[in-house]
């Protein structure tokens, strides 16, 4: 084992960690805080796999902007005891864990079944106008639909809400 | 690139961006206005796709594909919105001033349907699965009033993103295996393998979500039940027809069974939907919720055309969407009708409809029996193929289940009949709905009846429409 592998097997093990976190929390801010390292843990998968500016834009607009976001959301409209704000189905946490459980074990055993053919680890030499060129050629259309499924997220959120009159 | 061949997507996005701002600008007074502007800018479009019906390119590298296959679902998704929004004339006034944007998300929906039945590639298809999805989540808690439409709005908000990042995950695994995302190189990319099969089932249990097959069907009645009625019917029409049109072109062209031998799963589930579909629909109470389970089981009987994988049963599963669209829609905006009046759509409240408008309960009666199945109405042509595609497939056991259920669900479907006609009901004055109601009622009723009598222009198209896949 390199010492890479060592380094994805911590980096990993701490983004599950964390996102165990974000589902077991019952303060919901700390569910918050737990996101925000979630995604830095995924962040740095990105980097192992010379995806650097991926990870930079992880880093900036996940945990950065959008957890603050998200913690101001929850800052703004809190009322209640915050330590009960993010409350489990103790019955239905329990069978949840089993069916997740099962759920990994069958896509791990699939995985390392697996004789991978090709290993994709060509190094972009320019990422960055890769990504803006695939972006606004072949996957115009994805990118176009994107940013109307954004406007049609705003409008919805504005109508709900604001509540009927 | 030519970029009038995306001209209807274009002209879509662009109806709902001049929906979305007429409604902010115009005086309150000229608001109705939007909604014609809505219906009839539709109807171009739909003249503009079938016009263009036949052409054939491959844009962006393969990403994005015009063909007859796409032409034909985007000519039936056009069709279908018109009809729901003609139907909800009546129905409106609940959305208080919400009216406007009421268009615009129907409209925003169907540019994300239309994106997947075009798209020939996974990434683009799941943007326009997730358009469609986020555009269904507000429309169906629009009834901000009600308690009912608000909890199945944020149900369908949960299960539904739990089910898309099954899809993504689906879509990841396979990705990882082929190395392309394009729909039409992954066959030549991969190889039987662990990882290809758990990335297939997922894809099946994404998809499965969408399409309501048990067991994957959960959301489905309370969703339906407590959706804005014009909004449960392009649910359960035109969601569907997206996903099945999206699910052809995956499973088809992408991973067919070749590669993994994923039939026979796809006819065990097709097989418990029918079953449990129908057999749980001869319970209920609620007409809407009747047609909630009642289409559940139509997507068994439509996914078995896919299991068939010959010409006869993908035909079938076009052929069956299309004339789905104008059963179903009619079914539902007689329900509508009737919600308006009556408050609720109990079947209580269809008693003596038979005596208050008798032109919409021969309307209900007709796309029941179409529905059922029952020659010479539609229903019976497009099960015919159906079933037809699977006995020659060698699943006759799978034909027979889908026969005797059809006969079971002919007793669901009278007994709304039965209480139209023999049903008593102290109120009698009659029901009259709308111009625009009754026009989209007139629409579902021909096509109906025409299409059961007099199939050849539509197996035609549909003949053309399936060129994709031979």
């Amino acid at each position: 084992m390199s010492i890479l592998d060592l380094v994805f097997i911590v980096t990993a093990g701490i983004t599950i960690l964390a996102s165990i976190g974000v589902v077991t929390s019952k303060n919901i801010l700390h569910s918050a805080l737990f996101l925000v390292l979630s995604f830095l843990g995924v962040a740095t998968i990105y980097f192992q796999l010379n995806a650097a500016f991926l990870g930079l834009v992880q880093i900036m607009i996940y945990a950065g902007a959008i957890s603050v976001l998200i913690i101001f959301a929850i800052m703004l409209v809190m009322s209640e005891d915050i330590n009960q704000s993010n409350l489990t189905h103790k019955k239905g946490s329990f069978i949840g864990v089993i069916v997740a459980g099962f759920f990994t074990f069958l896509v791990s055993i699939s995985i390392v079944s697996t004789k991978f053919g090709a290993v994709f680890n060509n190094a972009l030499e320019n990422p960055v106008e890769d990504i803006a060129v695939m972006l606004m050629g072949d996957f115009v259309i994805a990118f176009e639909v994107a940013a109307i499924l954004l406007l049609v997220a705003i409008v919805g959120a504005i109508i709900i809400a604001k509540g009927a009159d | 690139m030519d970029i009038t061949l995306l001209s209807s997507e274009i002209f879509i996005a662009i109806l709902g961006l001049l929906t979305l701002v007429l409604g902010l600008a115009l005086p309150k007074k000229a608001k109705d206005l939007v909604g014609i502007i809505a219906v009839w800018g539709l109807i171009f479009i739909l003249i503009e796709a079938i016009f263009s019906f036949g052409i054939e390119a491959s844009l962006f590298n393969g990403v994005y594909m015009i063909d007859s296959y796409g032409s034909f679902f985007k000519i039936l998704f056009i069709i279908s919105a018109i009809l729901v929004i003609m139907s909800a004339a009546d129905y409106l006034v609940r959305f208080e001033n919400r009216k406007t944007e009421f268009y615009s998300f129907m409209i925003f929906a169907l540019l994300g349907m239309v994106i997947m039945a075009a798209a020939n590639e996974l990434i683009t298809l799941y943007i326009g699965l997730e358009l469609m999805a986020v555009s269904f989540y507000i429309l169906t808690a629009y009834l901000l009033n009600d308690e009912l439409s608000a909890e199945a709005g944020l149900k369908y908000l949960i299960l539904g993103a739990v089910s898309s990042a099954i899809l993504l995950f689906g879509i990841s695994l396979v990705y990882a295996i082929s190395g392309t995302t394009v729909i039409s190189e992954i066959i030549l990319n991969i190889s039987l393998q662990p990882l290809l099969v758990a990335g297939i089932i997922l894809l099946i249990a994404g998809f499965a979500f969408k399409i309501s097959l048990i067991p994957f069907h959960m959301w489905a009645p309370d969703i339906y039940q407590g959706a804005p009625t014009p909004v449960t019917a392009f649910l359960a029409v035109a969601s569907k027809a997206a996903a099945f049109a999206a699910m052809l072109r995956v499973f088809v062209i992408g991973l067919p069974i070749a590669s993994f031998d994923w039939n026979f799963i796809l006819a065990i589930l097709a097989a418990i939907t029918m079953i449990v579909g129908n057999l749980v629909a001869l319970k209920q109470t609620n007409v809407k919720r009747m047609l909630a389970y009642s289409s559940i089981a139509q997507a068994g009987y439509i996914l078995v055309g896919l299991i068939a994988f010959n010409v006869y049963g993908l035909k079938g599963v076009l052929f069956y969407s299309m004339l789905y669209v104008f059963s179903n829609i009619g079914a539902f905006a007689v329900a509508t009708s009737v919600e308006v009046v009556a408050g609720s759509t109990d079947i209580k409240a269809f008693n003596s409809l038979g005596k208050r408008s008798p032109f919409m309960a021969a309307i209900m009666t007709v796309c029941l029996l179409s529905l059922a199945g029952i020659p010479p109405l539609a229903g019976f042509v497009g099960k015919f193929y159906l079933f037809a595609g699977v006995i020659q497939a060698g699943y006759l056991w799978l034909a027979f289940i889908g026969l005797i259920m059809s006969m079971i669900s002919v007793y669901y479907y009278l007994n709304v009949a039965k209480a139209m006609y023999i049903g008593e009901s102290q109120d009698v004055t009659p029901i009259i709905p709308s111009f625009s109601a009754q026009l989209a009622l007139w629409t579902c009723l021909a096509a109906t009846i025409l299409i059961g009598v007099y199939p050849a222009p539509l197996t035609n198209l549909v003949q053309s429409a399936v060129t994709l896949f031979l």
